[in-house]
């Protein structure tokens, strides 16, 4: 809702645990990733979304936050698994051929069954549950269906993405579980899958793994024949990982949702290293002692326990000379954990360190690591080469403590403005001036004709926002050289002036109230000029600022000579067309509304908008602090200035809380001509008549 | 009034059409619902019922074993090393990490060429490029990387550049070792017809630094894919992006365009012949020549003289200035010039080139830039590009700039990611993140020895959302012997150490004779650190470990400020913690007469160099001004004991793209002895009498010695050269405390002092 402005400009991160508070921004974020996605081949981005959108769903993935919503409609339909038809494989039933290592989209997918959608949304199919056995009737599969993959089907199902309609889908998923090459039967699995109706050489159809090969060798990728399938596979190697093709996941480990472990702030840790992996080969395990004897008690390695029974509780515990330790809560006493491959390359361990908040040390020379395409594991891990364990210690100790708690953090903030290329804009295109007019023509001409003046304007628009009244005729407007267009509105609304009128043609867009007319036409070129190097920035003259009053525990305007600058009043200010776009039509909450029912702090809220996306403070230029002559506020009445500064607190607070944080940047800055007020010949200044006050 | 009976009926027929339909619908859920039929049809994936009962995937216990600890990891890598060779090859098993060990770590040789040897221009630049990178060496001995003297850039039999016999000469290479270590740079492979990609000889173990790598042959996180470039691509620096303005809504005269040749036959021409499709004449205009090659006519179809004629009337430049997005097909091979020329013209790079490695795929995140489109669906082309938004738009747009600035402009830009690429690779856990790669300035500009927390770089705060901290250290340069407690130095220490931002202050001893003992120096209120600087000049910006914090205040020994001065102008460069900020402005300006850049220290309305006698900025500069730069520049610094003030205005210029901010109104920043007599030096500066002097001042100043300012002038076109184009900014402000000089109370003012220099 409100801050959707905000979190659309937020990168990717990678985010392992699942808070519901946070859950909104994760599944933004995750948008976001896709989004970003979307030109690297469409329809693999789609698959990479598909897989996620599996993983999340079940919880299996913590790096994206799921909930899954069974709706109350359904639940008279229950069947059980074992419902499901029975499918015999005849002995002689096709193998399909072993995983081509060359399959890329454009070889091996085929993209006419996709249809055209700008969306890029692909349809995906599941097939229905059947239960195959070998001809003496022996299942393919000892465990069958499991929990997990029965919830990513369930969760693909539940998407848009699904479709009941074999012959709209993109997108094939079997329903034959391979989550774990150990309880397959290679060949009857192979076969089944070449048995399901649309096989056609694994076209177009997706498979989840997790633990492929097996002993002794151990392949780093399912080991099940499958054609030209796609492959979501944790464990993959650089050799076995098609780039573009397959997508690489992480091993999922069930502790993690079972143990609940509490969040853990950044920063120092009990432990430096932890090693908490009980399969490590003797050769490496030597090391580490030798890393554990030089260093002591800032290394931790566990192992398991030997005089534990088996069973749940071993997988629970794990020990150092006697002493029993829980895992996973003692990964995090630690800031770094080992992850190092065993046998296989994806370990399940990884889930657990991430969960646990502790950064991993991931030792596993050619690992892919999981959906390393889109996330920067360089920011939330450290990853060595296996040769260099030894040095393991001192490369760690090498990172610094900031770094470390970033990397704890593992989600991370980070700002894109829109207009975020350096570019200082040629001069000369000049800037649009939009001056909003109710009534007020004699002032409104004295404008226009002061303006006129200004070298760089290359055109006016007048935004005449009376309803009832017709702009005077065009013989008794001022003559001036620049097209001048007058443009009727259909309501008073003070957004009118910030709407992004085609008419428009310049970046630059000064907009000015009908009676400022002391600026004077050296103050507006230089604002210009000032303008051209912060092409980003609200670029203006009056200055404010916004206080945090204690005593009332809630933010106040202030306008009166003070020392700092966070907003620059839009009645005479330049700014980038772009944001006129932005206030029209991205503006957060309700916030235009108010501003149009209140018929104030238009620009307050412009300043909120343009801070919030940039990050940036406005630029005030010259020492102009007040629009009108002092004479002329003194018979406003104090009264009446009070009630006006009430509001514009009021207006404060309000979008303060429409933008759930405090945009505005502070500074004690304002900008001059460079020879302003200098012991230099006036006529030799670029912009000698600069007013005061 | 026809009208709108017309819509009042085209309403009511809505309405009972959703009538109908809501019934209709209603009806056929009752129907379900007394059928009992409905799981089928409605829930896809049933909800089973005995969904808790079903098995985990995997026992927990098996999970943690993980398969056991496997084999022995040293026998795994050895027999890897056996398995996975040429076409398979990777840096864990083709590479030898053991040549890249010590102090210099990554050293990168170049076999001399031999007598009569030709090489082309393009190969001449790459050479170049890397003799003239930092991590050139001449002795083999202590390279880690090796690049062949031979051009092996254009491996097409047809062409007159192909060297032939290269297997032969390779072998004769002691120390070829199967090309373990060696880089190749090609361009070109193969010919026609199939221009496969092979390159005539066996690369063996070699890294291939190749365009129009295809993802087939590709071997993943070990060759490099460069982007094709002409031999006209400058050597340095290079031609800024064509992107002057953010003209929003940011579309161009034309929505997508192609100008080039139609293949009729032969590998490429499936999607060459296709293009013409999509051309519409009005805001797609896509056209195609059969006219090239020699015997074009021969194969000449009915198209071709209608669309030779269409295609004389568009200009080539004009469409790249005036198009939105840009079709890059493959053309016989998979890359293209135009690749390149787009990126450069800010027109979205539209692919169609299947299985194209891009350039730098492996650090450059492309579906940020450009929109990869598939071959197949060439039809699609028009309708997903006209679906892009005008945020997409301006974002892609931008990033085109960014790129081609960063990576591309220049063969040097193109080598050096090469080889900062296979850089990261052998020190993969001190490397850049995808992050550094892609954000503004670009990797190379990142020097990750320095270090790999963002944080610790002057133009990441805005993406992070942080804020610099709120210390600085001041380094004093001085060259003048202590003698006396009243000399500027002395006074210049009170003054900084009074300012509470102030957390240190380093004095750069580079005077004749041996700093004073320590208790010839004030007491302070914070930390005093004396360091040699050897009397090098460029030791001024050398990194020193002594600096905590991420600003840094540099003075010249004589330097006159306040205390509110310099907390004024930290303030300031807190929010531009990447420029220059400080008080003592200059500028460059271009001398049609000389043709040569100038240099001026008079007061102007602009400037473009602010003098780092007192100024703020970022420590990390000092590691680029000494580890980036080349060392023929900081020798320049070291033999003139003058300039490094500008040169390091011009670096960090280059990395900005901005220029430096000059801070209130102080422009003189010495004491300047009444009675000096000025040297006069550009005539043009007599009536501004007082303001042009002391670019560096004592009474026994270098500058009044007339040769320092013609040395200055020198300095900024040799500068100027090495960067390639002339980085320095011109900026027409100053910023002045909000209140400065206003006629208000000065109780009200913060910064009152400043309105007394």
């Amino acid at each position: 809702m409100c801050a959707s402005v905000k979190y659309g400009s937020r990168g990717p991160a990678l985010i392992p645990r699942m808070k519901t508070k946070y859950r909104i921004y994760y599944i933004t974020l995750f948008s976001v990733v896709l989004l970003g996605l979307i030109a690297t081949g469409i329809y693999y981005i789609t698959l990479f979304s598909v897989v996620l959108l599996g993983l999340i769903a079940t919880g299996m993935f913590q790096f994206w936050p799921h909930s899954i919503e069974s709706s109350a409609e359904w639940s008279l339909d229950r069947r059980s698994v074992h419902d499901a038809p029975l499918v015999r494989i005849p002995m002689s039933s096709p193998i399909p051929e072993r995983g081509d290592l060359s399959c890329r989209m454009h070889t091996c997918f085929d993209v006419y069954r996709c249809g055209y959608n700008p969306k890029n949304k692909i349809k995906v199919y599941i097939y229905p549950l059947q239960r195959f056995v070998d001809e003496v009737g022996v299942p393919i599969s000892s465990t069958g269906l499991s929990r997990e993959y029965n919830d990513l089907l369930s969760a693909i199902s539940d998407s848009d993405f699904y479709t009941d309609d074999v012959s709209r889908a993109c997108l094939f998923i079997p329903s034959i579980d391979v989550l774990n090459q150990n309880s397959l039967r290679i060949r009857e699995t192979a076969q089944a899958l070449a048995m399901l109706p649309r096989w056609d050489k694994g076209m177009n159809h997706l498979l989840f793994n997790m633990l492929p090969g097996g002993p002794p060798d151990y392949n780093t990728a399912l080991d099940v024949p499958r054609d030209r399938a796609l492959l979501a596979g944790g464990g993959f190697s650089t050799w076995t990982y098609r780039q573009g093709y397959d997508v690489s996941i992480p091993v999922y480990s069930p502790l993690s949702v079972e143990v609940d472990l509490p969040e853990r702030q950044p920063g120092p840790r009990r432990y430096f290293i932890l090693s908490s992996q009980t399969a490590i080969h003797r050769e490496y395990r030597v090391e580490l002692e030798r890393l554990k004897e030089e260093n002591g008690e800032a290394l931790l390695l566990l192992d398991k326990c030997s005089n534990l029974s088996q069973g749940l509780a071993s997988v629970r515990k794990r020990c150092y000379k006697g002493q029993v330790y829980d895992y996973p809560q003692i990964l995090q006493e630690s800031s770094f954990c080992v992850v190092l491959r065993g046998a296989r390359l994806g370990q399940a361990t990884l889930s657990d360190v991430l969960q646990a908040g502790c950064v991993p040390v991931i030792m596993a020379d050619s690992y892919i690591l999981p959906f390393s395409e889109v996330l920067d594991w360089k920011r939330a891990s450290v990853v060595i080469p296996e040769e260099k364990l030894p040095e393991m210690y001192t490369i760690l100790k090498s990172i610094p403590h900031r770094q470390v708690e970033e990397m704890q953090r593992q989600k991370w903030t980070s700002v894109n403005s829109p207009l975020f290329l350096p570019l200082i804009p040629p001069r000369s295109p000049g800037f649009t001036a939009v001056v909003l007019t109710y009534d007020r023509i004699e002032s409104l001409f004295r404008v226009i004709t002061e303006i006129s003046k200004v070298p760089s304007l290359a055109k006016l628009l007048v935004v005449w926002n009376n309803q009832n009244k017709s702009p005077p005729e065009e013989s008794l407007w001022p003559k001036v050289a620049v097209p001048l267009k007058v443009l009727r509105t259909k309501e008073n609304k003070l957004s009118n002036r910030f709407f992004p009128f085609d008419e428009i043609e310049t970046e630059a867009v000064l907009a000015i109230d009908d009676d400022i007319i002391m600026l004077t036409s050296d103050e507006l070129q230089f604002g210009y000029e000032v303008w051209r190097e912060f092409p980003d920035r609200l670029v203006g003259y009056p200055g404010r600022l916004h206080l945090w009053d204690h005593e009332m525990g809630k933010w106040k305007y202030e306008s009166e000579w003070t020392n700092e600058v966070s907003m620059v009043l839009t009645g005479a200010a330049f700014y980038h067309k772009y944001f006129n776009y932005l206030y029209t039509y991205k503006m957060p909450g309700d916030i235009k509304n108010w501003v149009d029912a209140h018929m104030n702090c238009e620009d307050i809220a412009m300043n909120f908008l343009v801070a919030n996306i940039t990050g940036k403070a406005p630029i005030k230029v010259t020492p102009r602090k007040k629009f009108k002559c002092p004479e002329c506020t003194a018979i406003d009445g104090l009264s009446l200035d009070q009630t006006h500064m009430v509001e514009r607190s009021e207006c404060i607070n309000k979008f303060a809380s429409v933008f759930a944080t405090m945009p505005l940047k502070v500074v004690e800055h304002r900008a001059d001509p460079v020879l302003y007020k200098d012991d230099f010949p006036e006529k030799l200044k670029s912009f000698p008549n600069i007013g005061s006050l | 009034m026809q009208a709108r009976k017309k819509y009042v009926l085209l309403g009511l027929c809505t309405c009972c059409w959703l009538l109908l339909y809501y019934w209709g619908g209603l009806q056929e859920r009752l129907l379900g619902l007394l059928t009992h039929r409905r799981g089928e049809v409605v829930r896809p994936w049933p909800n089973w019922l005995d969904r808790d009962l079903l098995p985990g995937y995997a026992d927990q216990a098996e999970l943690q074993n993980a398969g056991g600890p496997g084999d022995s990891p040293r026998q795994r890598r050895q027999s890897w090393a056996g398995i996975y060779k040429d076409s398979r090859c990777r840096m864990d098993t083709c590479f030898d990490f053991a040549r890249c060990q010590g102090q210099s770590s990554f050293r990168v040789y170049i076999y001399p060429p031999e007598k009569g040897e030709r090489v082309s221009e393009s190969y001449r630049k790459i050479l170049t490029s890397v003799v003239e990178s930092r991590y050139f060496t001449s002795d083999p001995r202590e390279a880690c990387l090796f690049v062949l003297g031979i051009d092996t850039l254009d491996r097409d039999q047809l062409s007159t550049q192909f060297v032939p016999n290269m297997d032969e000469r390779i072998r004769g290479y002691p120390l070829w070792n199967d090309g373990r270590n060696h880089v190749i740079f090609n361009l070109y492979s193969g010919t026609w017809p199939n221009y496969t990609e092979d390159l005539g000889f066996n690369v063996g173990q070699a890294i291939l630094a190749k365009a129009s790598l295809n993802t087939e042959h590709f071997r993943p996180g070990f060759d490099i894919s460069i982007p094709l470039f002409s031999k006209e691509h400058p050597q340095k620096g290079g031609e800024r992006g064509w992107l002057v303005r953010n003209t929003v809504p940011p579309r161009r005269k034309y929505l997508l365009m192609f100008k080039g040749k139609r293949y009729l036959t032969g590998i490429g021409s499936d999607t060459r012949n296709a293009l013409h499709h999509i051309h519409n004449g009005k805001d797609i205009v896509s056209l195609t020549t059969c006219r090239h090659g020699k015997d074009w006519e021969k194969h000449k179809d009915a198209r071709c003289d209608h669309d030779n004629q269409e295609y004389e009337r568009f200009d080539y430049q004009e469409l790249l200035h005036n198009s939105t997005f840009c079709l890059v097909p493959r053309g016989r091979r998979l890359g293209s010039f135009r690749f390149l020329e787009s990126l450069q013209a800010a027109c979205i790079p539209v692919l169609l080139s299947n299985g194209w490695e891009l350039p730098f795929s492996d650090v450059i995140q492309w579906n940020q830039a450009v929109i990869e489109g598939d071959e197949r669906l060439l039809l699609q082309v028009p309708s997903t590009v006209r679906a892009v938004g005008t945020d997409r738009v301006l974002a892609l747009r931008q990033r085109t700039q960014m790129l081609w600035e960063a990576y591309f402009s220049s063969v040097d830009k193109i080598v050096l990611t090469t080889l900062e690429i296979i850089k990261d690779r052998v020190n993969s856990h001190i490397s850049r993140n995808k992050f550094m790669w892609n954000a503004l300035p670009g990797g190379l500009l990142v020097l990750p020895e320095y270090s790999t927390h963002l944080a610790h770089y002057p133009f990441y705060y805005l993406n992070l959302g942080i804020s610099p901290g709120q210390e600085f250290t001041a380094v004093i340069h001085a060259t003048s012997p202590l003698v006396s407690q009243s000399q500027p130095i002395m006074k210049l220490l009170q003054v900084v150490s009074k300012s509470k931002y102030c957390s240190q202050i380093i004095i750069l001893w580079n005077s004749e004779k041996p700093p004073p003992h320590r208790s010839k120096w004030p007491p302070m209120p914070v930390p005093l650190i004396i360091t040699d600087g050897r009397r090098k000049t460029s030791s001024r910006f050398l990194p020193n470990a002594a600096i905590e914090t991420e600003a840094v205040l540099s003075l010249d020994e004589d330097t006159v400020l306040l205390t509110s001065e310099i907390n004024f102008a930290f303030h300031v460069w807190q929010s531009f913690p990447e420029r220059i900020v400080g008080y003592p402005p200059r500028s460059h300006f271009w001398d049609p007469v000389k043709k040569a850049w100038g240099y001026t220290s008079k007061w102007t309305n602009e400037y473009s160099i602010v003098l780092t006698g007192a100024a703020f900025y970022h420590r990390y500069y000092h590691h680029l001004f000494s580890h980036y730069l080349p060392s023929s520049l900081r020798a320049l610094v070291d033999r003139t004991s003058n300039c490094e003030d500008i040169l390091m205005n011009f670096l960090v210029s280059s990395v900005t793209h901005l220029p430096p901010i000059k801070v209130a109104q102080r422009k003189q920043y010495k004491e300047m002895p009444i009675l000096q007599v000025r040297p006069e030096i550009h005539p043009k500066k007599v009536f501004l009498g007082h303001c042009f002097m002391s670019d560096k001042g004592t009474k026994m100043a270098p500058w009044a010695n007339p040769e320092h300012f013609t040395q200055r002038q020198e300095c900024v076109n040799t500068f100027a050269s090495w960067f390639g184009y002339m980085p320095l900014v011109h900026s027409q402000f100053r910023l002045d405390p909000v209140l400065f000089k206003d006629h208000v109370s000065v109780l009200r003012k913060r910064y009152k002092d400043l309105e007394r220099v």
